[in-house]
């Protein structure tokens, strides 16, 4: 398998700008004769559609949900990150850069790293255009914080709701080209298939979720844009209907997917609450500013807070970590959490869940001063728990949030199947193993304003890989197959739903390959997996039929790619013998800290399917750190 | 506890509807209304029944996409409040709860408590944008923005675009999520080149559906789970008339 980063020679700041002017470009007058697939309408998918559109090309955009505006970016709270230095505190692209390389714990490819950072300017420039409502000062300039430990206030923001505002922007920017008719868009559309012909990706097959209709659209290239695969936990704070399909399709199809096991667990959420809960939701992290994180010293205190003294608290992140305390970075706070309720001294009825405590900012600000900063947070706990947190300390757990690994793709976003590029949180892309707070909207919006536009009239224009039509036989064969495979979830009339599988991978998956992760744990993921997913395809029950909407049907699919993708990941975590990042292996550690392995893992791991029930191959792209050097993350 | 539960069944758009009772026997007060029908759907399936379908995505109040008018109310009886953060602990044992889809002509209804919101989409394709392709943007910092416009703006581009205001208006008028978007960019100097023009087209594509006229009845505000406000359609009210009244012909603008 070729693993070709094709980073372009030169100094890393000029990298970006050099290969702009080497890449091919198509003549405006044939962009319009160029059909691009676009899956998927997050910010990635969103942006690039419409940029794209804005161009000349003929794009045709796909989306699961009722309307492109409802993609899961919009859940997003905190921020987007951008090297403006408006704060004159320091900041710069390189700055920007060496956070993001060091942040991911060394495990991320730097010339893309870079071009990252050095895009994130325009990001903004570009989003105050459309219109984005970000915070500003009363001089009228925009508002930026610092966030998620960072020693530089970067981060742009739209109250509680940047990504709702950042994806409406590029939303409006898309039903613009919309009207323009450079894009035709389908929503209620789910892509069940990628079709590759002669080894490049030259369409999809979807499904029409209102009338079951399969049908096959053909491309010159084709983009997927659908985001991460966190729900292969069941619980997390994805939206319900976030999945693997289309890019495990893609997998299946020849495209490698990397470093699976890379995924990050955001520490405050809220906690479960009983065997009906069907998602988590995500507190900002804004809160741990204010809040301080702590449990009983005793294991298995019950008292109520208010009655435990001080003396018999342990704020263990300020004991363990003093110069970062509740600031600690996401993958260090959410394993500290989880040791204390290992350690028997977790809070609330099921005892999965830590205090996030308020009364001493309340002392010292006033009630209202911290209603001012995070009132609208606390209402939302309310509502939820129906306790409220300016009496009672709010219980908070960490839960699956975001996923590093995704599709391997070169300096040019594109997988290893030519034609197939993969943008956003879908592909493996700038974060390593550990992604840092308000990241992920930059990343998404740099793909698809930014990048992808220049990427794919390069490949466009050197590959020319000239018409097919959908009467193909590799079409033909594709519908087939995704007919015959809903078919058969509706022919197995077994006696478990779909859910109760979901769950049940859930529980195998966040137990053995979640916050910590071990040999004899993974080993027997690697069992449990494989033998749930030969009881789904044997005991599932969907009901209903394909030719209408059955959401049965449609998580049936889902979550049978899921059951397969649980495994790999649970491979890859197995075969990575070190912690990084969001991978914490507890075989090595130094008294609870992560401990690298740069000698043996500084490397990308890509996974290649081998077909049926042959265990992939494990495939390796070497990374280099020449601008930032190889050393230990220290929080203490 | 147990509650008593007439939901909306309706297998497609072309079939009529018909409410159909249930029981749920084991809700927890800690459970949000979604993960109600979550539970009822696991045991319809488990007696061979056709589950219950309905919109829903992020369960953060966030996306927009449930929809269900509750007991009579858009999103149920929680001010502010979508029905996927609405939790049973607002309910109480023995109560009877009714569950249909948004009625609107505009919206119909797909299945069950899915509609097809789709003209919302179009709304927003007439005019519901800044002409500004990627890469044309200024600075950020080029342009001052007023705090006050800003968090003006900000608080109608909170819409979500979830259709409550036109489900609670007697008339099923969506002025009401047509005017938050024409405030949100008013209110800001990126949006005035397109101001007039965006507000008729608006307008324009909004009637063109099926939707109803305003009567200021305010069903819409009270209803809609992020707050926007009625001042919004006054806005639209006074911008569209400013806009048609000081409508140039086409070819006295182009300045041959």
């Amino acid at each position: 398998m070729n693993l070709e980063a094709k980073s372009p020679s030169g100094p890393i700041d000029k990298k970006w700008e050099s290969h702009k002017f080497d890449m091919k470009l198509v003549n405006p007058a044939n962009k319009r004769k160029h059909t691009i697939i676009v899956v998927g309408t997050g910010l990635a998918g969103a942006s690039a559609a419409a940029s794209m559109g804005e161009l000349g090309y003929h794009v045709l955009s796909f989306c699961y949900q009722d309307s492109p505006r409802r993609a899961h970016s919009i859940a997003a709270q905190g921020g987007i990150n951008a090297a403006k230095n408006y704060q004159n505190d320091g900041d710069s692209v390189f700055r920007l850069f060496y956070d993001t390389v060091k942040g991911g714990d060394f495990r991320g490819r730097e010339s893309n790293i870079h071009r990252l950072a050095e895009i994130s300017v325009k990001i903004i420039d570009q989003c105050v255009a459309q219109g984005v409502p970000f915070a500003r000062e009363y001089g009228g300039l925009l508002s930026n914080r610092s966030f998620g430990g960072s020693q530089v206030s970067r981060t742009f923001y739209a109250r509680g709701q940047t990504g709702q505002q950042l994806l409406i922007g590029a939303y409006q920017a898309l039903e613009r080209q919309i009207a323009a008719g450079t894009v035709k868009a389908y929503s209620r559309h789910e892509m069940l298939e990628l079709v590759v012909i002669d080894g490049v990706a030259r369409g999809i097959v979807t499904r029409d979720m209102v009338t079951g209709r399969i049908e096959s659209w053909s491309a010159d290239a084709v983009v997927l844009a659908t985001g991460g695969y966190g729900n292969v936990f069941y619980l997390s704070t994805n939206a319900k209907g976030c999945n693997t399909t289309a890019i495990w399709r893609a997998y299946k199809k020849g495209a490698a997917f990397a470093n699976p096991c890379y995924t990050q667990i955001h520490p405050t959420c809220i906690p479960v609450s009983g065997d009906h809960q069907s998602k988590l939701t995500l507190m900002s992290e804004s809160l741990r500013n204010d809040g301080r994180v702590w449990v009983p010293l005793k294991k298995g205190d019950k008292r109520s807070p208010d009655q435990i003294p001080e003396t018999e608290r342990d704020y263990f992140l300020e004991r363990k970590y003093p110069s970062y305390g509740n600031l600690a970075p996401r993958d260090i706070a959410s394993r500290a959490a989880k040791e204390a309720c290992d350690d028997g001294r977790g809070v609330g009825e099921t005892g999965l869940g830590v205090y996030l405590d308020f009364e001493g900012a309340i002392t010292r600000l006033s009630e209202a001063k911290v209603a001012e900063k995070y009132g609208n947070l606390f209402e939302m706990y309310e509502r939820i728990t129906g306790e409220n947190p300016y009496q009672v300390p709010m219980r908070i757990y960490p839960a699956i949030h975001y996923t590093m690994g995704g599709l391997w793709v070169d300096y040019n976003l594109q997988s290893t199947i030519p034609g197939l590029h993969v943008i956003g949180e879908a592909n493996f892309s700038d974060h390593g193993a550990n992604r840092l707070g308000a990241s992920a909207l930059m990343q998404g919006l740099a793909d698809g304003y930014f990048i992808l536009p220049y990427t794919i009239g390069n490949y466009l224009a050197t590959a020319k890989p000239g018409k097919v039509g959908t009467d193909h036989p590799e079409f033909k064969a594709a519908e087939a197959a995704v007919v015959a495979r809903n078919q058969r979830f509706l022919d197995i009339k077994g006696k478990r739903t779909v859910d109760s599988f979901h769950k049940e991978l859930g529980k195998i998956v966040w137990e053995e390959c979640g916050m910590a992760r071990n040999e004899a744990g993974l080993t027997r993921a690697l069992q449990q997996i494989p033998a749930l997913r030969e009881e789904f395809h044997k005991n599932l029950n969907v009901l209903g039929s394909a030719d209408e909407m059955n959401q049965s049907l449609e998580k049936a699919g889902r979550v049978a790619d899921f059951l397969e993708l649980g495994e790999l990941m649970c491979r890859d975590a197995l075969e990575r013998r070190e912690s990084c990042g969001g991978h914490f292996r507890e075989e090595f550690q130094d008294e609870g800290e992560a401990r690298r392995d740069d000698l043996n893992f500084a490397h990308v791991a890509a996974w290649e399917y081998q077909g049926g029930d042959k265990a992939p191959r494990r495939n390796v792209e070497p990374l280099n750190f020449e601008y930032v050097h190889l050393q230990t993350r220290s929080y203490k | 506890m147990k509650l008593k539960l007439n939901v909306w069944r309706q297998r497609n758009g072309a079939s009529p509807g018909q409410f159909v009772a249930y029981e749920a026997n084991e809700v927890s007060k800690d459970m949000s209304f979604l993960e109600m029908l979550d539970v009822l759907n696991e045991d319809l399936m488990g007696k061979g029944q056709d589950p219950i379908a309905f919109d829903h995505d992020c369960r953060e109040g966030i996306c927009g996409s449930c929809s269900m008018v509750i007991n009579g109310r858009a999103h149920g009886p929680q001010k502010n409040t979508t029905a996927c953060q609405l939790h049973m602990r607002q309910f109480k044992d023995g109560d009877e709860i009714t569950i249909e889809p948004w009625r609107a002509k505009a919206f119909p209804v797909i299945k069950d408590l899915a509609v097809d919101r789709s003209a919302f989409d179009r709304i927003i394709q007439a005019g519901g944008f800044v002409s500004v392709a990627t890469g044309n943007a200024p600075d950020g910092n080029a342009i001052p923005v007023p705090k006050e416009n800003a968090d003006r703006a900000f608080d109608a581009a909170a819409c979500i675009g979830c259709g409550a205001c036109v489900a609670a208006c007697p008339n099923a008028s969506a002025m009401l999520f047509t005017s938050a978007k024409v405030a949100h960019l008013a209110l800001l100097p990126q949006g005035q080149p397109e101001r007039m023009e965006r507000v008729r087209k608006m307008v324009a594509a909004m009637d063109a559906e099926d939707f109803g006229g305003c009567t200021n009845h305010g069903e819409c505000e009270a209803a809609c789970p992020k707050g926007i406000s009625l001042e919004n359609i006054a806005l639209m009210n006074r911008d569209f008339v400013k806009a048609t009244i000081g409508k140039r012909p086409e070819r006295a603008v182009s300045g041959d």
